[in-house]
């Protein structure tokens, strides 16, 4: 017998209520730790998927959508822009390095990039197995590609066109799987990289313009036999004009080539006050940045958040106030109990701290229930989540400021048992038990 | 017998044992300005029992709650077991309570929250006293309790409880007991041997034994009576 077992007796002995107070207190707790998880998680994701990449370049439309397409994949671009000024751009003395990429088509509902080598680097992925693509048709999956649908080196796989579902099957031109990335957390997992000229040879017209694409499958194989209905975003046309696009493909008479966007880091720090407003003046050209669009959607996305947040905190002082109302009742009810402890010797102090240990036991329980509660609602969440998308959302992980709300329930805990440890303290142990 | 009127500013026992368990002189217990108690000396003798007789109001209650350090007096001493209680604090009061004396208040109030055993060890927890639970075990079983020990209070009867309460009271082996109105309700067989049970364990515990009563069943049996007079109002 000591102060915590008494306190936890007399918590028994209305379990319902302890019960209840506790449960309320866990939901608002588990609300708040699963914002914690998964706003950390967010952020972080879209720090890492936005890193190295100071301003995305592509089609005149909404900033936020081309950062999207072209950063995070989850979102259709804005339209593509001629590839003779997507190379000029990357001559431009500020810029130092420009990946481009085109988009277009999916596999299994997986975007397929064309783009460079340079893009492998950019994410930070090495190879698990293989090698990068030397011509066109050759593609390196991601590691969430590869695992999901079972690809290893030497599988061919046909794209979808379009980013969307249905879209028709590229059966004329398979691309050969060269290589897998190992895991990086990142977009690039739930990717297929593959040269420009793969992108641009699938897309091209009939022949005979595909004809003078000289090197590469999709030289050999041009006819696709399809007419592609181009109000959809992707790219597609005629011949890179060199090294820089990163392939030697011929140009091809009957359409300009295009890519999708560019991501580009700049030469320099003036870059960031001058390049965007160069870019925007061209008529055809757009430039975003990054860091403003994440910060816009996490700003759009705020709005819900808080009122969750606010929703969550409501919770935890309704919580509070329950508990206060419990403890408040309690010591009402058992005020002869807490005067026959007194008469038999336990001191005001005590008395007092054994209400308040009851407070504090019940927002200990409370807090570490919500804590694990939202620790396994967050990774509850990030199963589905991570079925449909690669985010990879999990409760395995601490977040920071979870410790202070632990202390923050305790500290509701002791708020809330104050008045009544005091009316405990100051109980009439005389009146108490000579009342019938 | 011997007895002793309240009034008269006498009222020592005979023996002058190691240690009084109670000495009381000059207390005078004032209430919403009314005076309800008013005692000039009385010294209980380690191990005598005594009743306290008087009206209802007169003040008996109030005299075993002032020994208790339960309310302080407006005026006078009050030494527990050698101890003056005006001259402690509040906490240390508290602790001297808890060790020296044993209180069964009029109505018998066990815990409901708690186990029979538990209502035992909660007194040595809020005394400051190891919980010894073989004492607590062999205290039950002296007063016939034995397998009672994991049942909750409202699982016995009203005479288990009332021997419950005394097991609580004798548990720290006090110095003195303190019994408010313990047969008032009980029938004759019943209040016999409720009184055999005190005195019982009094004397086992060595405890001088104070009854507050108004029941005067009791006078042939307890040989030391403090009469209290009537409250002036």
């Amino acid at each position: 017998m000591n102060l915590a077992t008494l306190a936890l007796a007399f918590l028994r002995a209305r379990l319902l209520a302890s019960l209840m107070q506790v449960l309320l207190l866990a939901i608002g707790l588990a609300a708040i730790v699963f914002l914690l998880l998964a706003g950390a998680q967010v952020a972080e994701r879209v720090s890492r998927d936005t890193r190295g990449i100071d301003l995305v370049v592509g089609a005149k439309g909404s900033p936020l959508q081309l950062v999207l397409s072209a950063v995070f994949h989850v979102d259709t671009p804005t339209g593509n822009i001629p590839l003779d000024e997507a190379l000029a751009l990357r001559r431009h003395p500020l810029v130092r390095q420009a990946i481009p990429l085109a988009l277009g088509d999916t596999y299994a509902g997986y975007r397929i990039v064309g783009t460079e080598t340079a893009l492998v680097e950019h994410f930070g992925a090495r190879l698990a197995d293989g090698a990068l693509w030397s011509e066109p048709m050759q593609v390196v999956v991601g590691a969430t590609v590869a695992r999901e649908r079972g690809l290893r080196v030497g599988d061919t796989v046909v794209g979808s066109h379009g980013l969307g579902e249905g879209g028709t099957e590229h059966d004329e031109h398979p691309y050969r799987v060269t290589g897998v990335l190992a895991a990086t957390g990142g977009v690039v997992d739930r990717l297929l990289l593959t040269s420009l000229e793969s992108v641009w040879s699938v897309h091209a017209p009939p022949a005979p313009a595909a004809a003078d694409v000289p090197t590469g499958p999709a030289a050999a194989k041009p006819a696709s036999g399809h007419a592609h209905d181009h109000a959809h975003a992707h790219a597609g046309g005629k011949g890179a004009s060199g090294k820089e696009a990163g392939a030697g493909a011929a140009a091809a008479p009957t359409m300009p080539r295009e890519v999708t966007a560019l991501l580009v880091r700049y030469a320099s720090p003036i870059a960031a006050a001058q390049l965007p407003r160069q870019v925007n003046a061209r008529s055809a050209l757009q430039a975003a940045s990054p860091a403003v669009e994440s910060a816009r959607l996490v700003r759009l996305l705020g709005v819900g958040v808080e009122a969750l947040r606010v929703f969550a905190w409501v919770l935890i002082g309704t919580a509070g106030i329950a508990l206060f109302i419990s403890l408040f009742a309690a010591m009402n009810e058992r005020r002869r109990d807490l005067a026959l402890l007194r008469s038999l010797g336990l001191t005001r102090a005590r008395l007092f701290a054994l209400v308040l240990l009851e407070g504090v036991l019940l927002c200990a329980a409370g807090g570490a229930l919500g804590l694990a509660g939202g620790h396994l609602v967050t990774e509850w969440v990030g199963r589905h989540v991570r079925a449909a998308s690669d985010w990879a959302l999990t409760g395995a992980v601490w977040a920071p400021g979870e410790g202070w709300l632990l202390l923050c329930a305790l500290a509701v805990g002791l708020f809330a048992a104050l008045l009544p440890a005091v009316l405990a303290y100051r109980v009439d142990v005389a009146r108490e038990l000579a009342r019938g | 017998m011997l007895s002793v009127d309240a009034t008269a500013g006498r009222g020592v026992t005979g023996d002058a044992s190691p240690r009084p368990a109670l000495e009381v002189e000059g207390l005078v217990h004032r209430y919403e300005g009314r005076e309800v108690l008013d005692l000039p000396r009385w010294q209980v003798g380690a191990g005598e029992a005594w009743l306290v007789l008087g009206p209802s109001g007169c003040g008996k209650s109030t005299l075993l709650h002032c020994a208790a350090g339960l309310l302080r007096a407006a005026r006078g001493s009050i030494r527990v077991a050698g101890t003056e209680l005006a001259t402690i604090g509040a906490a240390e009061r508290d602790r001297l309570r808890g060790r020296a004396v044993g209180l069964l208040p009029q109505r018998l109030h066990l815990i409901p929250a708690l186990t029979v055993l538990d209502n035992l060890l909660v007194a040595q927890f809020a005394a400051g006293v190891p919980r010894d639970r073989a004492r607590a075990r062999s205290v039950l079983a002296a007063l016939g309790l034995a397998g009672r020990e994991a049942d909750r209070p409202e699982q016995l009867s009203v005479g288990q409880q009332q021997r419950v309460a005394l097991a609580r009271a004798v548990i720290n082996r006090p110095a003195l007991l303190l019994a408010d109105e313990p047969t008032s309700a009980l029938d004759d067989a019943n209040c016999a041997s409720a009184l055999d049970l005190l005195l019982s364990q009094a004397a086992e515990c060595g405890a001088a034994l104070v009854i507050a009563t108004h029941d005067r069943r009791l006078i042939d049996r307890v040989p030391r009576v403090l009469t209290l007079p009537a409250s002036r109002s």
